[in-house]
This record gives C-alpha cells, sequence and structure tokens, in this order.
C-alpha cells in the first residue's frame, strides 16, 4: 500500500522494492532508493527533532547535504549509534532504525521547550555572558547542565566496530560536483585520454536535475542524460566515479580529501566493507562544480515543521514521488519557487497561493502558474507562520504594512534565492568577489591550479553551465597534459535559468523587530540576535559570527551566512563586501573520526618493536613498559612476587652474583671513514683522536647551545671506524644531529654513518660473576683483566657467531655488553642463560637498570637532564676536553649564564626517614616556612627505594647543589614536608672497585 | 599536503617524506670558541622569521636523506625552489620581476 504523501505516477523511484523502518519506536514503510527524509515525508511525518537552544520543533529544510535541521540518531547496535546524521542525506535500507535527539521526554512533548518562553534570557552572546560567574558555577552547575539539556545525540557505548579504509590516488582532472557542470567537465576531460575522478556526495549523479523537470539535454530528460552521461564514463579506463562521496576539504597544490560512504546505506554491510573510504587525492587540475544551495526566507516562524525549501520539495516530488502537503503556500524573492509550485500543481497538490515579494516580476513561469490557476500576490510578503509541531497557515500582508490575511497551509515553500557554492574555492584560498549586480560572492582571484564551473561560479542558466562547463574540462585536461578529444559538446534543448532573490531578513523581522525568524537554524540565531550583535559592538563579521555562533553549527552556515552578512551590514549601514564574508574551513560537510583515522587504531596506531629477546622474556612472564616504540622487560617477577620484591631481588642478586639485561634498544651509529677520528672530536666533548683501538669512552654529545644533548659509550673498532651507542630515546635525533653537520657543516669531512641500532642485539652481563658466565662461550677474546681491562672492546666470536664484546658497566659492577648480530640474539641470550643459572644469575629488567645505575650517580639523559644541563652541572666536566679547541657546544658552553654562580646541578638526596621514597619531579624549598608561593630551588629527578642501601635514594638538581652538601633542604608534599639531606650523588662502591671485583 | 621537489632526487615528493631543519644560509663560524656573546647570539639565536619570502633547509629524511634548502613563501605555503646543500642563496628567484 501508499504511504499516504506517495504520488504514483511521480518520481523515479519503483514501488516495487519497500523498506521497513523505525522513527522514534514507530514503524514505517518506505521505499528502495527513499532516503530516510523522502520515506518520513511520504509517511507524512514532518516533526523529527528540537532545536539545539530553544528545543523548537522542526522539521526539513532542504533534501541534501545543507540541512540544518533533521538531525537523526540512526542506531545500527550498541556500538553503532551515529548521533547528529542528516536524515536527508541518510538512505534508506530495511530495518533502519532512527530516533530524534534532543528531546524529553518526548518529540512532542519536551520539557526543554520552556527556553523557547524564557528566550529574552537566550539571547546573543548570552554563553558569554551568563556563565561567567562565579567561578565554581562552571565545572559543578552551567557545564553540565548545559551539556545535559543542549545535547546534540548521545555517544555509543562501545567501541567502533567497523573499519575505515584509505587511498591515495593521483589524476589529471579531479571534477568536484556531478550535476549537469560536473559531468560536462568530466565528459570533455575523459574524452582526451587523461585520468579523470569525479566525485559527487549523493546515491545518484545529476545534482539539480534530480528536480528541473524541464531540462533536456541531448534530446533527453535531463536527468536521463546525466544516467547515461555516467554510464560511459563509468565504462572508460581512465575514469573513476565515485558516488556518495564529498570532497570535504581542499588542500595545498591541489590536494584533495574525500569521503565515500561506502556501506551506511546498506542492511547489513558484513565485514569484507568498509564503512567509509577516505581518498587523498593528488589531482594536476581541480574543475569545481559545486553547484548553488537554495536560501530561505526570514520571517516569524519560519522553522515551524512543514516550512521548506522550494527546491527540497521538488526534489521530494520529482525524484522521490512525495508531495511535502496538500495544500501548499510558497514564499519567494525569486522565479524559481514558481517552478515548485507547478510542479506540485501538476501532480494533484492544492498551491493555496504563491506571495512573491517582487512588485511586477513578470516571465514564462508566472506566465504558467497564472495559466494554471495559482493565485499569486505581488509585493507582498509572509510575515508569521501559524502552528507549532507542524505549519498551520501563512499569514500575508502588504510588504510596506497594512492589512493581513491569514491562509491555511499545511507546507510552505521558501526561496530567497540561490548562493554559489564557495566552500571549496574558498579552502583552495582562493578569493571570493562580490558582485553587486546579482547579490552573490563568486570565485575570484585563484590560488590553486583550479576552475570553478556553472552555479558555484554564478553561471545562470543550464545553457551557460554546460557550455562553461564542457569548455573547462577539456581545457584543464589539456594543461594537464591531455590530447584533442573527439566528442561533442552536450546540447542544451531546454533548461530553467538562475534567477535574483534577496538576502536578509523580510518584511515583518527588520529592525526594531523582536520576532523569531531564524537565520540559522542549526545554531538558533534569529535576525534580532544578529542585528542584537551589532549594537554590542560587534562590526566585524568573525567578530557577528562568534558572538551569536551564526554559521558556526556543524551545518557551517551553508543556507544562513549570506543573510548574516546581510542583517549585519544593513544594520551597520555598510555595503555587504565591506562587512565581509566570513572564511570558509574545512570539513564541507562533517567527518567521521574513523575515516581519518582509517586503520591506525588499536595495535595499528603506532609501529611496536620488539628486541631479539622479546619471547623469551614474554615466556619467563616479565612485565613489559613501552619505550618509545619499544616494548621493554620492566620486571621479571617469580610466582607470587610483586613489582617492589622482584625488583628488590633482581637488584640484590645483580651486585652478588650477576644479571643479565636486554640492551638491545640502545641507538647503535657507526662512524667509519678516514676522518672518523676527526669528525668525533667535533660532535662529542671528550677528545678521540689519541684513544687507542680496542678501548671505550663515555662520550657526551652538546647542542651548539652547550647543553646535553645525548651521552652513550663510544668503542673504538679500529683508528677508522668507531661503534657509538646513544640512549634508547635519542638514537634518531642523534643520527640527525650527526647527518646534518656531516652533511652541511663538516662536508669537507670523509665519513660514513651508519644507523645498527637493529643489526645488533646487546645482552648485558653485569656483576662479579659475569665474566665467569661469559667466557665458556667465548671464542678468540682474552677476558682476562690484563688482556681486558674495564672500558675495552673486542671483537671475536660467541656461541660460534660474532661478537662486538664491550667491557662497560651501568652498574658499577664488573659488566659486559655483548653485541651478536640480531638474528642471533635469543639463542646467544639463551646460552648464557644457561651459563648464569649455574651461578645464580638473575634476568633483570628496566626498572632494576634504572635503581643500579642511580646508586653509582650514572645520570639518564633526558631524565636527570632536562635540556637545560650543562656537563658541569652533571658533574661531568671531567669528560670535556679542555685542550680542544672545537667541538659542537663549546662556544655556548662559555654563555654569561652557563658559567654564571647559583645554577643547577646534580647531586644526591637522602630522606631523613629511610623508609619514604620521594616522588620524582617533587619541588625542593630551602625553607619549608616561608609563605606560599615559596621559592623553589630545583627538583628531584629520580628516586628509588635501593634494597642494597636499605633505604631511598634520589638524585636532584638543585641550585648551587654541590656547595650543600650536608644542607637540609625539603621537599613540600600535599601529605607533609619532607626533609632531605643533600649528599654526593655515588651511593654504593664510591671508589669505583666493584668494577674489577 | 604540500609537494616538495628534492634536488637530489629530482623530482617532487609528498611532505610526508620531509623534515624542516630551520632557515638556511647560517654558516658555523670556523672559528666559533672566539665568537664574541654577541655574534654567537646572532649566529645561534636569532631568526629572520620573515612573513614572505624564507630560505630554509629540509631534509628528505624518508628518502635520500639529504639535507637541501628551499625558498618558501611563508604566506601562500609555495615553493618557490629548492637548491642544493652548499649551493649559493639564488641571486633571482623564478617568477620574481626583473
Ligand atoms: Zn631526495
Amino acid at each position: 500500500m501508499n504511504a499516504a504523501f506517495r504520488i504514483s505516477g511521480a518520481g523515479r523511484l519503483s514501488q516495487a522494492k519497500t523498506a521497513s523502518f523505525s522513527f522514534d519506536g514507530k514503524p514505517y514503510t518506505g521505499i528502495a532508493g527513499d532516503t530516510l527524509a523522502s520515506a518520513l515525508l511520504a509517511n507524512g511525518v514532518h516533526l523529527v527533532g528540537r532545536s539545539f537552544k530553544y528545543h523548537r520543533p522542526r522539521g526539513f529544510l532542504s533534501a541534501g547535504a545543507e540541512e540544518p535541521n533533521a538531525l537523526v540518531q540512526i542506531v545500527r547496535d550498541d556500538a553503532r549509534k551515529t548521533p547528529n546524521v542528516r536524515a536527508t542525506v541518510q538512505e534508506l535500507y530495511d530495518g533502519l532504525i532512527a530516533n530524534s535527539q534532543n528531546r524529553w521526554p518526548s518529540l512532542a512533548f519536551d520539557v526543554g521547550a520552556v527556553n523557547d518562553i524564557a528566550s529574552p534570557m537566550f539571547s546573543a552572546g548570552f554563553y558569554y555572558k551568563t556563565f561567567m560567574w562565579p567561578k565554581w558555577a562552571w565545572k559543578d552547575l552551567y557545564e553540565p547542565k548545559i551539556r545535559a539539556a543542549a545535547g546534540l545525540g548521545v555517544s555509543p557505548e562501545k567501541p567502533d566496530p567497523d573499519h575505515y579504509a584509505s587511498r591515495y590516488a593521483h589524476c589529471e582532472v579531479l571534477v568536484l560536483g556531478g550535476g549537469a557542470a560536473g559531468i560536462a567537465s568530466a565528459v570533455a576531460a575523459a574524452e582526451t585520454g587523461v585520468r579523470v575522478i569525479l566525485a559527487d556526495e549523493q546515491a545518484e549523479f545529476g545534482g539539480s536535475l534530480r528536480f528541473e523537470s524541464g531540462a533536456r539535454i541531448d534530446g533527453q530528460d535531463g536527468y536521463a542524460w546525466a544516467q547515461a552521461a555516467i554510464a560511459r564514463l563509468k565504462a572508460m579506463d581512465n575514469v573513476r566515479v565515485l558516488s556518495r562521496t564529498t570532497a570535504f576539504g581542499y588542500y595545498a597544490q591541489n590536494f584533495v580529501g574525500l569521503v565515500e560512504r561506502v556501506s551506511d546505506h546498506i542492511k547489513n554491510p558484513g565485514r569484507e566493507l568498509a564503512r567509509e573510504r577516505l581518498w587523498q587525492v593528488r589531482a594536476n587540475r581541480v574543475v569545481i562544480a559545486t553547484g548553488a544551495i537554495e536560501r530561505h526566507m526570514v520571517f516569524a516562524n519560519n522553522d515551524r515543521p512543514g516550512v521548506m525549501l522550494a527546491s527540497a520539495a521538488r526534489t521530494y516530488l520529482n525524484h522521490y514521488g512525495v508531495a511535502v502537503g496538500r495544500n501548499v503556500g510558497v514564499y519567494t524573492a525569486n522565479d524559481s519557487a514558481y517552478a515548485a509550485a507547478i510542479d506540485l500543481k501538476k501532480a494533484g497538490v492544492n498551491i493555496a497561493a504563491i506571495v512573491d515579494l517582487r512588485d511586477n516580476p513578470s516571465g514564462p513561469v508566472i506566465d504558467e502558474a497564472r495559466a494554471l490557476g495559482i493565485e499569486i500576490n505581488f509585493g507582498r510578503a509572509v510575515v508569521s507562520a501559524g502552528g507549532k509541531l507542524r505549519v498551520s497557515s501563512m499569514t500575508v500582508q502588504p510588504k510596506n504594512g497594512g492589512g493581513g490575511r491569514t491562509i491555511p497551509v499545511d507546507a510552505i515553500l521558501m526561496s530567497a534565492g540561490w548562493t554559489p557554492s564557495v566552500h571549496l574555492f574558498s579552502q583552495s584560498r582562493g578569493k571570493v568577489a562580490f558582485n553587486e549586480e546579482s547579490k552573490r560572492f563568486v570565485p575570484g582571484a585563484y590560488a590553486q591550479d583550479c576552475v570553478s564551473v556553472g552555479a558555484c561560479n554564478g553561471a545562470d542558466g543550464l545553457d551557460a553551465t554546460v557550455d562553461e562547463a564542457y569548455a573547462a574540462g577539456a581545457k584543464a585536461a589539456k594543461e594537464a597534459g591531455g590530447k584533442v578529444g573527439k566528442g561533442a559538446k552536450p546540447k542544451v534543448d531546454a533548461g530553467e535559468s538562475w534567477s535574483r532573490g534577496m538576502l536578509g531578513a523580510g518584511p515583518g523581522a527588520g529592525p526594531g523587530t523582536t520576532v523569531k525568524a531564524f537565520v540559522d537554524f542549526q545554531n538558533d540565531v534569529t535576525a534580532k540576535d544578529i542585528r542584537q550583535a551589532v549594537h554590542e559592538g560587534m562590526h566585524s563579521i568573525e567578530h557577528v559570527k562568534r558572538f551569536t555562533t551564526n554559521g558556526m553549527a556543524t551545518d557551517q552556515g551553508k543556507t544562513s551566512n549570506m543573510h548574516g552578512l546581510a542583517i549585519a551590514a544593513e544594520e551597520l549601514g555598510k555595503p555587504i563586501p565591506q562587512v565581509g564574508l566570513t572564511t570558509f574551513r574545512a570539513p564541507y560537510t562533517p567527518v567521521t573520526f574513523g575515516s581519518i583515522v582509517g586503520h591506525a587504531r588499536g595495535a595499528l596506531f603506532d609501529p611496536t618493536r620488539r628486541t631479539a629477546t622479546h619471547g623469551w622474556a614474554a615466556r619467563q612472564g616479565a612485565v613489559f613498559e613501552d619505550v618509545g616504540h619499544w616494548k621493554r622487560a620492566w620486571y621479571f617477577p617469580k610466582a607470587g612476587e610483586g613489582m617492589h620484591a622482584a625488583v628488590n631481588r633482581e637488584c640484590v642478586t645483580v651486585r652478588k652474583v650477576g644479571g643479565l639485561f636486554d640492551a638491545s634498544t640502545l641507538g647503535k651509529i657507526e662512524v667509519v671513514g678516514p676522518d672518523a677520528a676527526k669528525f668525533m672530536e667535533l660532535l662529542y666533548t671528550n677528545p678521540w683522536e689519541k684513544l687507542e683501538s680496542g678501548r671505550c669512552r663515555y662520550g657526551i654529545m652538546l647542542r651548539e647551545d652547550g647543553f646535553i644533548y645525548d651521552d652513550g659509550v663510544v668503542g673504538r673498532l679500529a683508528p677508522d671506524r668507531f661503534h657509538v651507542t646513544t640512549t634508547t630515546g635519542g638514537a634518531p635525533r642523534v643520527m640527525n644531529h650527526m647527518e646534518d653537520y656531516l652533511q652541511t657543516e663538516f662536508p669537507h669531512l670523509n665519513v660514513w654513518l651508519t644507523s645498527i641500532t637493529e643489526q645488533w642485539a646487546v645482552i648485558a652481563v653485569q656483576g662479579p660473576k659475569s665474566r665467569d658466565i661469559i667466557a665458556p662461550l667465548v671464542e678468540g677474546i682474552d677476558m682476562s683483566d690484563e688482556a681486558m681491562p674495564h672500558m675495552s672492546v673486542r671483537e671475536g666470536k660467541i656461541c660460534g657467531v660474532p661478537t662486538r664484546l664491550f667491557r662497560m658497566s651501568f652498574t658499577g659492577e664488573r659488566g659486559f655488553e655483548v653485541n651478536v648480530p640480531a638474528d642471533y640474539g635469543e639463542a646467544v641470550w639463551e646460552a648464557l642463560w644457561a651459563e648464569g643459572q649455574k651461578h645464580g644469575a638473575t634476568a633483570y629488567g628496566t626498572e632494576t637498570m634504572h635503581v643500579l645505575r642511580a646508586e653509582k650517580g650514572y645520570i639518564i639523559v633526558g631524565q636527570d637532564t632536562d635540556g637545560t644541563v650543562t656537563p658541569n652541572d652533571a658533574g661531568l666536566d671531567w669528560a670535556v676536553g679542555k685542550k680542544k679547541t672545537d667541538f659542537v657546544g663549546i662556544r655556548g658552553l662559555t654563555r654569561p649564564d652557563l658559567v654564571a654562580k647559583g645554577r643547577k646541578q646534580l647531586v644526591g638526596l637522602k630522606t631523613k626517614d629511610p623508609k619514604v621514597v620521594l616522588e620524582e619531579g617533587a619541588q625542593i624549598v630551602a625553607d619549608p616556612k616561608q609563605p606560599i608561593p615559596m621559592k623553589m630551588i630545583g627538583h628531584v629527578t629520580s628516586s628509588y627505594w635501593s634494597e642494597n642501601c636499605g633505604r631511598s635514594i634520589a638524585l636532584a638538581l638543585v641550585a648551587g647543589g654541590r656547595d650543600r652538601m650536608g644542607q637540609t633542604l625539603y621537599v613540600p608534599m600535599p601529605n607533609g614536608t619532607i626533609e632531605v639531606e643533600v649528599t654526593g650523588m655515588v651511593f654504593v662502591d664510591e671508589k669505583g672497585e666493584r668494577l674489577n671485583g | 599536503m604540500l609537494l616538495i621537489r628534492c634536488p637530489y632526487c629530482e623530482e617532487e615528493r609528498p611532505e610526508l617524506e620531509f623534515r624542516n631543519a630551520g632557515e638556511a644560509h647560517i654558516a658555523r663560524p670556523t672559528n666559533i670558541a672566539a665568537e664574541s656573546d654577541d655574534d654567537f647570539e646572532k649566529f645561534f639565536f636569532i631568526r629572520a622569521n620573515p612573513k614572505g619570502v624564507i630560505y630554509e633547509r629540509w631534509r628528505h629524511i624518508h628518502g635520500c636523506a639529504r639535507f637541501f634548502n628551499a625558498v618558501r613563501d611563508t604566506v601562500t605555503d609555495k615553493f618557490v625552489m629548492t637548491y642544493k646543500a652548499g649551493e649559493p642563496k639564488p641571486a633571482k628567484l623564478p617568477g620574481a620581476p626583473k
């Protein structure tokens, strides 16, 4: 059975295939090809939402992407509840569930509508004025209440289960918009053989040909011509045709972002289909064919459900076969609304009256309307719409005042004229120009290789549009390297003409009136609000916009910007161009986060780096921590052990026996070449020329400003070969820093730099038994103290594979770092682990590594330093070559501030109560009794419980710290002030005897 | 996303492959240790930050890894030209009035 407002014989949809759906729980039936909007209208439903601020009942303004009112929530399941979906865009599928938003308890009876009655409180700028004071009230009162009352939809409770695809594409000509203009351009470009992409936001191509019943091209009905042309384009190898695809952003150098809605219109898309696909297209030339958007008339209660754009009513009739009412009024300031009245009248709908603001217009459409017997009133205005949940009447007066009459209607179609869609042109940084005669902003100066054609370029009429578009498409293709096409320009046999119209408030809503004549429906901005903004001192359109929120809703003012501008200009007494148009910004219509994020979420959000021993550590039950992209074993708990117990055990075992630690994440760079030593001299503070092959040195790297940039142990493998280690986090930037100097400041040096971080797995074996653990597995290296002292490096074999064996220590114990090719890392680790087991050694993680190094006062760059710490501040002056005449940072080190007294210096701290462990980052003061705000003299950089010391230990940066040895300082914390004593940085084995222990 | 022409690879590549490296043509003094405080300040801290044409360094870090120089308009973001590291500042820019 037909829905009540579906007109048999009208529209292009087949009535054979029905689709059931529900709205606010009530079941309805539509037909395949409907939008949610057309299906609801077919069932006579106009009331679909409540407005944002005043909770006024709202219906459908439009039949497309510009819709400000009909925002609904589409529910598929608990995880898929999409809010703010425009019902005019959502395609119907069988089983679709939609709910209205922003109403409680029901759409017809909404408690929030009290805001409408209390609206004097809520006028322009009310957020700024009302909710400023008292300060506490914002968080506790205003914000939660406003959120509850002004919600736009409900968020889903579960993570989005859909997936989103992403594609990059390149083409010679990208055509944005698939109406008559876009199709003509695409055809012309495609005929030259170049790659063409044509995109349109609708499900079907044709643009305004969907409703322009009079259009005829190449002997066919305009819409049929469009479908035939699209079919031909789809068959061409050099053309990609994308429907349901919105160009939302125009970026630099013809880089355009498009989002394709792949499966929002399908009942059960299945897992194989993405929900949306992001297209990032780089085009040699772009043709913008985005058409124009009809404007509404600004009069009292112009937001009542049933009041809509004339072109929307025509689309519902001519495409969907739906009448938007049975007794329809028309209010217009231009010709195009007549065509809507004529089409509806011919379909059997009564046209109560046409009210035309113009005094004595003439033309064929007016004659035709008159011939059909439609009542026409010139020089008159609709000053008010009656009804509440649905329009019931319109009050008509002479436009200059005088007696009115009220005409009963169930819908009002309105047209104030057409606004060229210059959004994408403006996003491309093109400058719009105001055409005084047509009162339109049209593309002016171009900033990129693009061209606007058709209605978005101010073209009047189908004939002019197709001419201009075809020529532009051919030209763009030629400029992009295409051959001369062999096709013929489509011939327009008949078409309609865009006409003028009016901007701003109509009669009855002008200066001095207080009626609710809406300019921006979505943000509830009235003509009065805009005038008030001007009165309160907003003289730039950008200020008016922010003060009133006109054009700032999700529809971005597609229907409201020009009216708002005209009202502000009138109030300011300035011409429109002087007041200025607000800037258009991406996105053109809302874009889901899903489509932007694509597959980059969850495990794919960021790469994960794992070391060669990761699997072994995982099998041992290691707990991991994230260090940059790396997963590092944090500690190795035994059954029943918490972190604290595990770390204490690991710390004690390493110093008593030994331990194995995966140090593979440290950055490694090989510096090779005849000038390698010279290069090292310039990049590090230390002297390198005289370092013997086979020896190591702790190196410090500075920035030119004299501050510590990185550190690490460097082994000299040969006169021309250094094995440099960096901090884990610093590896990429140290490499970049070295390359920068090598390529640009010291290009005369003959040196190659190679990152070898991933090539070598590094197993640190530390502790008194470390040599006993390693030695049985090593071939060709004499590991005696005489042959291989602390800070030396040897090459040989371990477990039969090559090794670079460093004798070095980050624990203060006798220690080695075994470098082996990463592929053998796990096998060598397992062999070393088996040896270690014989001695009772432990595996240890990063937490124990941190504690052990802090017990020795070894710094970690980035933790104990923060980019403002010099070698001297850190107590590392010994590592700066005093006889050197140049290295990066040498001049920075002598800057006045860097040699001044009282700089923060790294020291040790012991809490007076040994059981108290300080918080890292805690501030330090000299006098805890001073008034707040206290003078802070430093902060804690590292702090741990040291089981080896039987107490807590800490490192801190303290002003003049080394002159404060033995002093008592204070760490004020929320639960009381902690007393600390300033000490040296070494808490274990001050003499360093254990390195050979 | 910008397209940037790498003068070593001799082709335009997407911005994602590159990293900006600050203003160009600021040479490290050969005897830097002897620089006065004022000269060091000028060398290390002071940058032109112009509105309009800027000479700056870029690195094709996810490509050939070379540092090079570029002329860019900070208002339009448009690259006027790129050239190899070590080459002098171009005397005349393409498209500039003669
Ligand atoms: Zn390159």
